[in-house]
């Protein structure tokens, strides 16, 4: 009985022990990178900054003032106030929740169907293969934004259409990826073992292609994260998604735009905001590029 | 060559069938009859009816589906909702002023790759290539409206030496019109610029690692001469097909960068329309702008075919 567990474990562990310096050493390569610590820092003060926003933000951000209308930085308002005399800081902390919702949830949604549809391509092949990519190809012929524009202005403005909007335009990227990689792995030896063992479609896909495929996918979701947030904010800046009164960098700047002689700083927290965050996501999910893979090396 | 361009475009084919499909649905298969729109909110429910049936709305889907397409085969993309003007017609009064925009665009990003891209990857891992990495991102990650504003700021509001906005075609005033595209021109160019350093210094690190490169300066070649001869002009190959799909962030792009600077494109077009709900318009520009990807990355790869020899296509 014994000699049975030792045996049993023996090759468990050592497989453990491999995996563990496998992704060891994608850690120790990912904390090395100065650039890529930095955007997850940029990340984690972000995310507190939405979520902790009304803990933040110095003043209620919609609350008007007719008092202190386009009034310059000051003590009693850091970045000042904007025509309506709202005050810009608090309205750009309570606009990061906006952003990175927007950029999580599309992302989330496109990748969890890419992935759906892109290793039911690659794992079936034949006909269904052929159908998915046709329109995965069509798809991507059309200019993001532009694409994303129509959806959104067709669906109607708000902040969850403009989501749905992003999400369709993300997933065929994740699709495409997703296909390939399965295409790849699936003639592997541990997947052709797990077939011969028996094991159904679902749990070959679930438990040995799904974590085999998971590094390109994430690397990919980074970048899509910072594609989404700015995708974002540009249907915000044209009146395609968040609507008013409710804070988001976008539509700060559309606004920011018509009083730029008058109170320019009303432009440069929420314009500054979004690069800060794109940049972050970028600088991710280039560090996670050069960890996970370490064979492209740029 | 020809028999390769040939096979090329027929393998797109089934695609763009599935683009026209798409273009369609988003439009016809969504809420909102385009008559009601038409007639506005007061119209009488047998108004409407009547126009839907003129406009053929009320016929199955497939039907309005084949003729729409067969309209689109013979160049005739509908007529617009808001003016009734011809959406073919239209798009062609705006395409050049978007053409221009995004070749000025191009321009600008060249300019700023080429010698960005080459000096990180021949001082690979020192402090400049470090800095250039970052602006390279950097670039990529300032959104463009932020940009505009703040070069519509800097030098129109601040320095005064150029109008905020305004257009003139190069035909009214050659001088004028690039005065007036410069602003704009970098607004849109700064984005590719950082993409483009960044690709090309990924192309010239792979050539340079490349045996031939070594045996140049094995032989003594000095190292400027192996830099543009051995290793820039075949670092520059792959960079070609990058233009391919620039185009769409280029396309996308200028509908922001029109906005800012009040230029009558493309982009401006397709805003306006979103706007008024003009669906014609929308789906004109929305089908052309996917077509016109198309061409490009079909040039791309006849380009990319001709430029290297070793690429033979069967």
């Amino acid at each position: 009985m014994s000699l049975k567990t030792v045996q049993k474990s023996k090759p468990d562990q050592a497989a453990l022990r491999e995996s563990e310096s496998a992704a060891g050493q994608a850690l120790r390569r990912f904390s090395r990178n100065r650039l890529a610590l930095a955007g997850l820092v940029l990340i984690a003060i972000l995310t507190v900054m939405a979520v902790f926003a009304p803990w933040l933000a110095p003043y209620d951000p919609i609350q008007q003032n007719y008092e202190a209308l386009s009034q310059a930085p000051s003590k009693l308002h850091l970045f000042g106030t904007d025509n309506l005399g709202r005050d810009v800081l608090s309205r750009t902390i309570y606009g990061a929740r906006v952003s990175l919702t927007a950029g999580v949830v599309a992302i989330g949604l496109a990748t969890l169907t890419g992935l759906i549809f892109g290793m039911m391509a690659g794992f079936f092949g034949g006909v269904l293969d052929e159908i998915i990519m046709r329109v995965v190809d069509a798809m991507l012929a059309f200019p993001f934004l532009v694409l994303a524009i129509t959806l959104a202005a067709v669906l109607g403005p708000n902040l969850q259409n403009a989501m749905l909007a992003i999400a369709v335009v993300s997933a065929p990227v994740f699709a495409r990826l997703a296909r390939g990689q399965v295409l790849s792995e699936r003639e592997r030896d541990y997947v052709q073992a797990a077939h011969a063992l028996g094991s159904s479609d679902w749990r070959i896909v679930t438990h040995h292609l799904l974590p085999n495929i998971a590094g390109p996918i994430i690397i990919q979701a980074s970048l899509s994260v910072a594609g989404a947030i700015l995708a974002e904010s540009s249907l915000s800046f044209l009146g395609l998604g968040v609507q008013p009164p409710t804070p988001s960098w976008g539509e700060m700047l559309n606004t920011a735009r018509g009083y730029l002689r008058d109170a320019p700083w009303t432009a440069i927290a929420p314009g500054s905001l979004i690069f800060i965050s794109v940049l972050a996501f970028n600088l991710l999910g280039d560090g996670l590029r050069d960890a996970l893979d370490p064979k492209g090396n740029r | 060559m020809i028999p390769f361009s040939i096979r090329r475009f027929l393998s797109t084919l089934p695609t763009l069938f599935v683009v026209t499909l798409i273009v369609f649905a988003i439009v016809r298969v969504l809420p909102g009859n385009p008559a009601r729109l038409l007639l506005g909110e007061e119209a009488t429910p047998q108004l409407v009816a009547e126009l839907t049936h003129q406009m053929g709305l009320d016929r199955p889907l497939p039907v309005q589906y084949g003729s729409w397409l067969l309209g689109v085969l013979q160049g005739d993309f509908g007529r617009s909702i808001k003016d009734n003007m011809s959406v073919g017609k239209l798009i062609l009064e705006k395409l050049p002023t978007t053409l221009e925009l995004a070749a000025l665009a191009t321009l600008v990003s060249v300019l700023i790759a080429l010698p960005a891209g080459i000096i990180t990857a021949a001082k690979r891992g020192g402090f400049t290539d470090g800095l250039i990495t970052v602006l390279a991102l950097s670039g990529v990650s300032l959104p463009n409206f932020f940009l505009g504003i703040l070069l519509i700021y800097l030098f129109s509001i601040q320095l005064n030496w150029i109008p905020p906005s305004g257009y003139m075609t190069p035909l009214e005033n050659p001088l004028e019109n690039l005065r007036l595209m410069l602003l704009p021109a970098i607004t849109l160019g700064l984005g590719t610029a950082g993409a483009l350093t960044r690709f090309l210094r990924g192309s010239m690190l792979e050539v340079l690692g490349q045996d031939y490169v070594r045996t140049a300066r094995a032989k003594g070649v000095m190292g400027r001469i192996v830099l543009y001869r051995h290793a820039l002009r075949n670092a520059l190959i792959p960079v070609v097909t990058i233009f391919g799909l620039q185009l769409g962030g280029l396309l996308g792009g200028a509908v922001i960068t029109e906005q800012i600077f009040s230029i009558p494109g493309f982009g401006r077009l397709i805003v306006d329309a979103v706007f008024t709900r003009d669906f014609p318009v929308v789906q004109g520009i929305v089908l052309v702008s996917a077509m016109a990807i198309f061409l490009v990355s079909f040039l791309v790869d006849l380009i990319y075919a001709a430029i290297d020899p070793r690429i033979r296509y069967r």
